[in-house]
């Protein structure tokens, strides 16, 4: 119990252990559960350490070769073991263990085995190489990158449950403080479930290695009001704005590459080994997180994507400086 | 005296035909032998230096680690340092200078005079050797060193379908699979052996219940890596298949599973890590009893758990695997198993614990490393039993707190305990002690850098830091506790420079050490120092767990307590 206290106690100091990817500052159910276990199980090894190494150095110290002593040339009792003292430092340990173990699989099962309510979002995440398609199957929408769920009152819950797959390698969704990472790993399908109490953005990324840019390939999950969550839906369903200004610009866009890779709904644009840029420019961030979204950075992205991200699978698209301009005017009207 | 003529009579033209002393003839004595104790000094020789080439690539990756979105290191080059870093520490560094001091010592300690298959040993020296210089020349060929070449990035587990051809185009993934093909076939050739050894040709009156407990471990790590590498191997043969030849074993556009990979991989590499630890628990219960001035509290309890801790070691392996959705049954399953695992490693700390108590500690640089391991290893266990919480480690897993743990282990357990046995037997090895005063500097600057680096990376992990990332957002909070894990980096590297020159320096300067310095009691501390080639002129016989300590107190035979 004190050193329960004493660990809480530490972990209250501010900014230090305290971030937005912490994984005890946990928000929602899965993240709880698994912070509960981890303070019981942080106590007891804390509990142990200060038990063991505290003899260590009692002994360290005590038993030290001392020239003042008056047998200093002799060598020491010799004590080869002792059945009693050997038993109780097994027995203790297995209680210990079989302690832990039980705590635990409790939490895994509650996780893994929790009933899944009828109002439950379903959201279908595919992990690609290096960016994250969101798929809402029962509401028709299709975004990328950044993912914007209900927050879940704990007295009505509407968790949402994620369909984890991946388009090539593994890849792993891990916001800390919303739940523990699970895998996307291709030709299998994974589920966790989040359910987020309060309203924010939730950062996380991706943690399993998955290629030269597996770094930025980072998350948000915007937890939204139910009253924001239902008109970020409608909004997402409508095909994409067509603005007369941009017309040159979509031209442009049609007539290269683009489309090959790109899905702009409502347009000939059906590409999908790249995100949806349906609604492109109501995003905070290009690139999978790692860049904010502004003309700049998307002209700039557009033209080299390397320069954001070595290694990203998006070739530079060798437009003229013109071109580029009427491009980019053309993506910031894809509210 | 009728015995002892034949034996002058057949020495004498012998010291007649003595090898020649030219640069070619020494070169090609070291190429040639087969004598167990050359062979394992070349394989701790050619560890030493990948442990720097290693190293440094550590340090590469630490610089550009220290502060966000840095650009000292392209995020392919950065791949690449971690993927060799992860090979080259685990099969090129840690198995061959873990073999390489159980060559040099086991025939010693069993009153032997070479292992059972001299030649199979050069042959294992060999095929490890060429393996790391064939994963070296990867930065070379290919690409060239201009675009740095192929060396491998996939990481050292080399995850499927990561590893297929559509994702890694060219060489460099099967620059990793032959080398480290090769590393295993030489651990299997020196696992058989050491098997063998041990079993067939302990000297007279040496039970197994008298053999020293160095002598143990190895035989339960190499029985361990004898079962442990065939997996791996398997993988890589299916993997070289898929590559090439058509198969679609982990190919996962076609239906291959890439979870396939990973337990393949992991039924090899959990094990392999307790390959790597065991010897550090050898060299401990070697050690520690000797500062001590005690004999090791609880023989069979040590001989039990480590026997204990091998078996169970082969079924913990999908820990690794926590977050790749596996069922509610089977992640409890490997929970159970990796929890259990704890008691027969803790009974170890424990039974160290009972040496030091009533002993008489004597402070040399092998026993300062020595206590470092022993605090060092309680804390990476119980890191250990942390991340065996599979919801913790859904949260904990992939992530710096696990780079932080396993660092601990193979850092502050293994290479403590290793600087540890190069303390104490480098004396036997070369005649000469390492000095002392060099050897307090180069404890005290590696564990101040060890724990400034180790301890706090524990701390990026807890706030949410992936692994294998080449660099982070400035907004996670993550930045203050990377420049005090890259310091620390440094101070380790001024240490472990001072541990070199230390050994190159005392070869010519040192104290001559005599047969045993440190008033031991195991037999290798009754032959010369160095050894003379064919080890004992007349096998002994023991008669105890501790025949020097016999001889040296004959009213207190270790045997009236066995």
């Amino acid at each position: 119990m004190f050193t329960a206290c004493l660990t809480s106690a530490l972990l209250q100091v501010p900014d230090i252990v305290h971030g937005p990817t912490s994984i005890f500052s946990p928000d929602g159910t899965p993240a709880h559960s698994v912070f509960g276990l981890s303070m019981l199980v942080l106590s007891i090894c804390v509990a142990i350490f200060l038990t063991v190494a505290g003899l260590l150095i009692y002994v360290i110290v005590r038993f030290r070769h001392r020239r003042s002593d008056p047998n200093a040339l002799e060598e020491p009792t010799q004590i080869y073991g002792s059945n009693q003292i050997e038993l109780s430092w097994t027995v203790i340990p297995i209680l210990i263990v079989v302690m832990l173990f039980l705590a635990t699989a409790r939490v895994i099962y509650s996780t893994q085995h929790a009933p899944k309510p009828a109002n439950a979002l379903d959201v279908t995440v595919i992990g690609h190489q290096f960016w994250w398609e969101y798929r809402y199957p029962k509401l028709g929408v299709v975004t990328a990158n950044e993912l914007h769920i209900p927050v879940s009152d704990p007295r009505h819950p509407t968790p949402t449950y994620l369909t984890l797959a991946s388009a090539d390698t593994d890849h792993s969704f891990w916001i800390p403080r919303l739940a523990g990472k699970t895998d996307l790993i291709p030709n299998r399908v994974n589920t966790m479930w989040i359910d987020p109490a309060t309203t924010g953005l939730y950062l996380g990324q991706c943690a399993q290695f998955c290629g030269a840019q597996h770094a930025k390939m980072l998350l948000r999950v915007y937890a939204d009001t139910p009253e924001q969550f239902a008109a970020w839906v409608i909004h997402q369903k409508q095909t994409a704005a067509q603005t007369s200004s941009a017309v040159e610009g979509q031209a442009v866009f049609q007539h290269n590459a683009c489309i090959s890779c790109h899905t702009v709904a409502g347009t000939i644009a059906t590409g999908r080994f790249g995100p949806d840029l349906t609604h492109v420019a109501t995003r905070d961030t290009i690139a999978s997180g790692a860049v904010v979204n502004s003309a700049a950075n998307l002209r700039a992205f557009v033209e080299d994507p390397a320069h954001f991200k070595p290694g990203v699978l998006m070739p530079p698209m060798h437009l003229n400086d013109h071109d580029l301009d009427a491009v980019t005017a053309y993506l910031m009207t894809l509210r | 005296m009728a015995t002892q003529a034949p034996v002058n009579e057949a020495l004498d033209p012998a010291l007649q035909v003595a090898p020649g002393n030219s640069v070619l003839q020494i070169l090609h004595a070291w190429i040639t032998t087969v004598d167990h104790k050359k062979i394992g000094l070349m394989y701790i020789g050619s560890a030493l230096l990948f442990l720097v080439v290693a190293g440094f690539e550590a340090i590469l990756m630490r610089i550009q680690l220290a502060i966000p979105n840095n650009h000292f290191i392209s995020p392919q080059s950065f791949n690449r340092l971690f993927t060799m870093h992860g090979t080259t520490m685990v099969f090129f560094v840690g198995m061959p200078i873990l073999f390489g001091f159980g060559n040099y010592l086991i025939p010693l300690m069993i009153g032997a005079r070479d292992m059972a298959f001299p030649r199979l040993n050069a042959f294992s020296f060999w095929c490890t050797f060429f393996g790391s210089l064939l994963l070296y020349f990867s930065y070379l060929g290919g690409n060239g060193l201009a675009g740095a070449g192929s060396a491998p990035d996939v990481g050292w587990w080399a995850y499927a379908p990561l590893t297929a051809r559509p994702f890694s185009p060219g060489h460099s993934t099967d620059y990793w699979t032959l080398a480290v093909l090769l590393s295993g076939v030489s651990s299997i050739g020196s696992a058989v052996n050491i098997v063998a050894t041990t079993i067939s040709m302990r000297c007279p009156g040496m039970k197994l219940s008298r053999m020293p407990l160095l002598v143990w471990l190895y035989l339960v790590m190499s029985m361990l890596a004898f079962v442990t590498v065939s997996p791996l191997t398997a993988a890589q043969i299916m993997l070289m298949l898929d590559r090439y030849l058509g198969s679609h074993f982990f190919d996962t556009q076609a239906g291959g599973s890439a979870v396939l990979w990973m337990h393949f991989f992991w039924i090899f590499g959990h094990p392999e890590v307790y390959v790597l630890v065991l010897p550090a628990f050898a060299f401990a219960n070697e050690i520690i009893p000797v500062f001590s001035r005690k004999a090791i509290f609880g023989y069979p309890a040590m001989v039990a758990a480590s026997v204990g801790i091998g078996f169970v070691s082969l079924s913990v392996w999908a820990h690794h695997m926590f977050t790749v959705g596996m069922t509610a049954g089977a992640n409890t399953f490997f929970v159970f198993a990796t929890m259990t695992i704890s008691v027969p490693t803790g009974i170890k700390i424990f039974n160290w614990l009972a040496t030091l108590w009533g002993g008489k500690i004597q402070f040399k640089t092998a026993m300062m490393f020595a206590v470092g391991f022993l605090f060092q290893f309680l804390v990476a266990g119980l890191t250990g039993v942390m991340l065996a919480a599979a919801p913790f480690d859904w949260q904990l897993g992939g992530s710096y707190f696990v780079v932080a743990h396993f660092h601990y282990v193979l850092v502050g357990a293994i290479l403590f305990m290793l600087f540890s046995a190069f303390y104490y037997w480098y004396p036997k090895i070369t005649g000469r002690l390492l000095s002392e005063k060099l050897g307090k500097w180069h404890f005290w600057l590696f564990v101040i850098g060890f724990h400034l680096t180790f301890d706090f990376m524990h701390i990026p992990g807890i706030l949410g830091m992936p692994r294998r990332i080449y660099t982070y957002e400035a907004d996670r909070g993550w930045m203050f506790w990377n420049m005090v894990v890259s310091s620390g980096a440094f101070v380790q590297t001024i240490g472990t420079l001072v541990f070199v020159f230390n050994l190159i320096w005392s070869y010519f300067k040192g104290a001559v050490a005599g047969p045993d310095p440190w008033d031991a009691w195991t037999l290798e501390w009754s032959t010369t120092s160095p050894p003379p080639p064919y080890n004992f002129a007349v096998i002994p016989m023991v008669e105890s767990r501790r025949p020097l300590w016999d001889i040296k107190h004959p009213e207190d035979f270790d045997q009236h307590y066995e």
